[in-house]
């Protein structure tokens, strides 16, 4: 399979959850899709066409919060394309379904998504800290915007 | 957990300071008699905030904050990191920059399995190849310091090319020390496959099965040694690897033996690539003199030694990515220890710890952390006499 | 007293901890065990308890999780113990200073005077924490005493991206 029948066979397999899909180049795709239909997408990717999760990226924007699952089609090798998955998240309350039912090797990256931007993954089996120490106060996300653990967090110990 | 459960298992942490294993991180073995049940790992003992201080650094002055994310795999991440804005601008890099690219990984490559080799002699009991693998890293370290000014932290890359050119003069010793060390490679290779007791030791111990592996991600000789011939080299080529010679290293028991002879063998064919880099660097430029990154986004992806380390960045057309997000293998290679030492005897648990090649500073990582505060039984130092005490048990049991 | 001081400038027992740090500097430290350089000939070893460390040789940058236990360390270490920074992030943190996760520096982590040498150098080579550790010894033996002679470099800054080649 070339690249492009890669991309198309991904076109056919998420059929209308696609509400926006966009070949970058020839190696990287982006899809958009309702936060709603995220759990089945991923499982379509991961499950029944076999892509590899590569990992979640999670960012604060101007208007709301992005999570981007990438994996990578790499069968059909020297042929390899990473294809992403974009959900777009509500600013003030940014919530989504986790996708460690269908993307086990998701468990991780989820958490660390949750502390650091204070994303919430409904039903995650097990969310708790990842990386940031105990002492940590809740609430302060340091990815977001500016410098929210200023006047928040002591630097000293 | 069950009270009975409780008055039988014990805690065995690893960590979080080892001698042997530089960086801090801790695994919570949990174990009854000698046997492992259940593993914790916790991790945030190396995070930095390096994702954030991105953000406030140019283009071209990121590369030099990623190459301290990790010493041994220095060139992996910025060189995934300037294919990301390369992928984000549409750059096409020139040829004689993808063959220094491609030189300077396979050398990284080298020392890196050159360096697992030297360790994983130290927890069987074998010091001598401990000294032996280090000793021999020496060699591809002077070559780094001479062709790129350091031993490690080579500043190379940059968004568009690389940021020095190499001096071909060098070129006639960099083949002599690559033979030395390829007969070193030989001895080690025939060692390794003809000794009883490293069979023994080693075959069996910490399978990851392939159906785990895909299921965890598992990435680089840990996914490769369990039959998944994943590699991004060969699967999303970059730098000059489809131009050149070179066979991907795939086993199928997914054992700690396995991950050894993948790491082994893949140092052969490393130096492979290394020579004909050397004998077929082109002419010209080194750098497409990128001026700017437009808005958009780009991922950058390469094979480091522990396997596949992943940039995204995000531009809106300023001086500085606006999101950079970076994931480094062993951020998924760790968890697949849950597979592999569950049921594992703790005299082998740091054996298939260390099979996975952890390079906890990518991952900043691991440290298992657990609830309990349960007194422990031993530190990981035991552990490693543990299992250096087997290798010899088992050797007097061969008659050696 | 003065036979403490001349055992232990003989042969150092040095332990090694690291916090927020990259793992060059822990390489070049194991380094410096292996054939090329070799300091198990002057005595030197590398203890797996900090009871029985002469010197304390610290990297990384002192991250949040992983900083008080390098101070908890330090403390119970049987003194004197001379403590050493090596690498430019133990000597002053670098671009490692303004992150949200990064503590105050190892000099202001432990007690002051507490650090005995500074090591610098991104890493350091095998050779300069070699002499950075001889150095420091020789202030226990009643060499030059610290302050004396050359200052400590500051920590580099990492070289400013040229813009042409």
């Amino acid at each position: 399979m070339d690249r492009e029948q890669i991309v198309q066979q991904v076109r056919d397999a998420l059929g209308d959850k696609i509400k926006r899909l966009h070949v970058a180049n020839p190696r990287r795709v982006y899809v958009t899709v309702e936060p709603g239909d995220v759990v089945e997408a991923t499982r379509i990717l991961h499950k029944d066409l076999g892509a590899r999760f590569n990992i979640a990226s999670g960012m604060q924007t101007q208007t709301d919060f992005e999570v981007l699952y990438h994996f990578a089609f790499e069968e059909e090798a020297p042929n390899g394309v990473l294809v992403t998955v974009r959900v777009h998240l509500d600013h003030e309350n940014p919530s989504v379904d986790s996708v460690v039912g269908s993307v086990p090797a998701a468990r991780w990256i989820e958490q660390e998504m949750n502390e650091l931007l204070g994303i919430e993954f409904r039903n995650h089996p097990e969310m708790k800290r990842l990386l940031l120490s105990e002492d940590w106060p809740k609430g302060v996300y340091p990815l977001r915007h500016g410098k929210p653990w200023e006047g928040k967090v002591e630097k000293k110990l | 957990m069950s009270n009975k459960a409780e008055r039988t298992k014990s805690i065995v942490p690893i960590g979080p300071y080892h001698p042997l294993q530089e960086e801090p991180e801790l695994f919570r073995l949990h174990v009854e008699g000698e046997t492992v049940v259940d593993v914790d790992v916790d991790i945030g003992w190396n995070h930095r905030g390096i994702e954030k201080l991105a953000e406030s650094r140019t283009w071209d002055q990121v590369p030099f904050l990623v190459e301290r994310i990790c010493g041994i795999c220095s060139n992996s991440h910025p060189l995934a990191y300037v294919q990301a804005v390369e992928d984000c601008a549409g750059v096409e890099v020139p040829e004689r920059a993808l063959y220094i690219r491609t030189l300077v990984a396979e050398l990284e490559r080298l020392h890196s399995h050159l360096l697992w080799v030297g360790l994983a002699g130290h927890f069987l009991g074998y010091n001598t190849v401990f000294m032996w693998g280090w000793k021999y890293r020496e060699p591809i370290l002077d070559i780094f310091e001479e062709l790129t000014g350091n031993r490690n932290h080579y500043a190379m890359m940059r968004p568009g090319g690389v940021r020095r050119d190499v001096d071909e003069s060098l070129f006639p010793d960099i083949h002599r020390k690559l033979d030395e060390v390829w007969k070193q490679l030989e001895l080690i290779a025939g060692a390794v496959t003809d000794d009883p007791v490293l069979h023994a030791r080693l075959k069996g111990i910490g399978v990851l099965s392939r159906e785990d592996a895909i299921a965890y991600s598992a990435l680089g000789p840990t996914s490769r040694a369990s039959g998944v011939p994943a590699d991004i080299r060969r699967n999303h080529p970059y730098a000059a690897y489809d131009r050149l010679e070179w066979k991907v290293i795939t086993t199928e028991n997914g054992d700690v033996y396995d991950k050894a002879i993948v790491r082994v063998l893949e140092s052969f064919e490393t130096i492979k690539i290394i020579r004909q880099c050397l004998d077929r660097m082109p002419k010209g430029e080194i750098d497409a003199k990128m001026k700017e990154v437009p808005p958009g986004e780009g991922i950058g992806i390469a094979e480091a030694p522990r396997g596949e380390v992943f940039h995204y960045v995000r531009s809106d057309g300023t001086n500085s990515p606006i999101r950079h997000k970076v994931r480094a293998p062993t951020y998924m290679n760790l968890p697949t220890c849950k597979a592999t030492v569950i049921g594992e005897s703790i005299t082998d648990a740091t054996i298939i710890l260390a099979a996975i090649d952890p390079c906890y500073c990518c991952t900043e990582r691991l440290a298992v952390v657990d609830a309990d505060t349960q007194k422990p039984l031993m530190t990981g130092k035991d552990l490693v006499r543990l299992s250096q005490e087997k290798t010899l048990r088992i050797r007097k049991e061969l008659g050696l | 007293m003065g036979v403490t001081i001349k055992a232990l400038s003989k042969s150092p027992w040095v332990f090694h901890v690291s916090s927020g740090s990259c793992n060059n500097c822990d390489i070049e430290i194991l380094d410096c065990l292996c054939p090329r350089f070799d300091i198990e000939r002057f005595g030197a070893l590398l203890v797996g308890s900090v009871r029985h460390a002469d010197a304390l040789l610290v990297t990384g940058a002192m991250n949040r999780k992983s900083a008080i236990r390098v101070r908890e360390l330090y403390q119970q270490a049987a003194k004197p113990c001379l403590v050493i920074a090596i690498g430019s992030c133990a000597c002053g943190q670098t671009f490692f200073r303004e992150s949200y996760n990064m503590v105050q520096p190892l000099d202001e982590l432990l007690p002051p005077g507490a650090v005995t040498a500074y090591v610098p150098g991104c890493p350091p080579k095998p050779e300069a924490m070699i002499a950075g550790v001889v150095k420091a010894l020789s202030v226990l033996n009643g060499g030059k005493k610290k302050g004396d002679g050359p200052k400590a470099e500051e920590p580099k800054k990492p070289a400013k991206p040229q813009k042409e080649g």
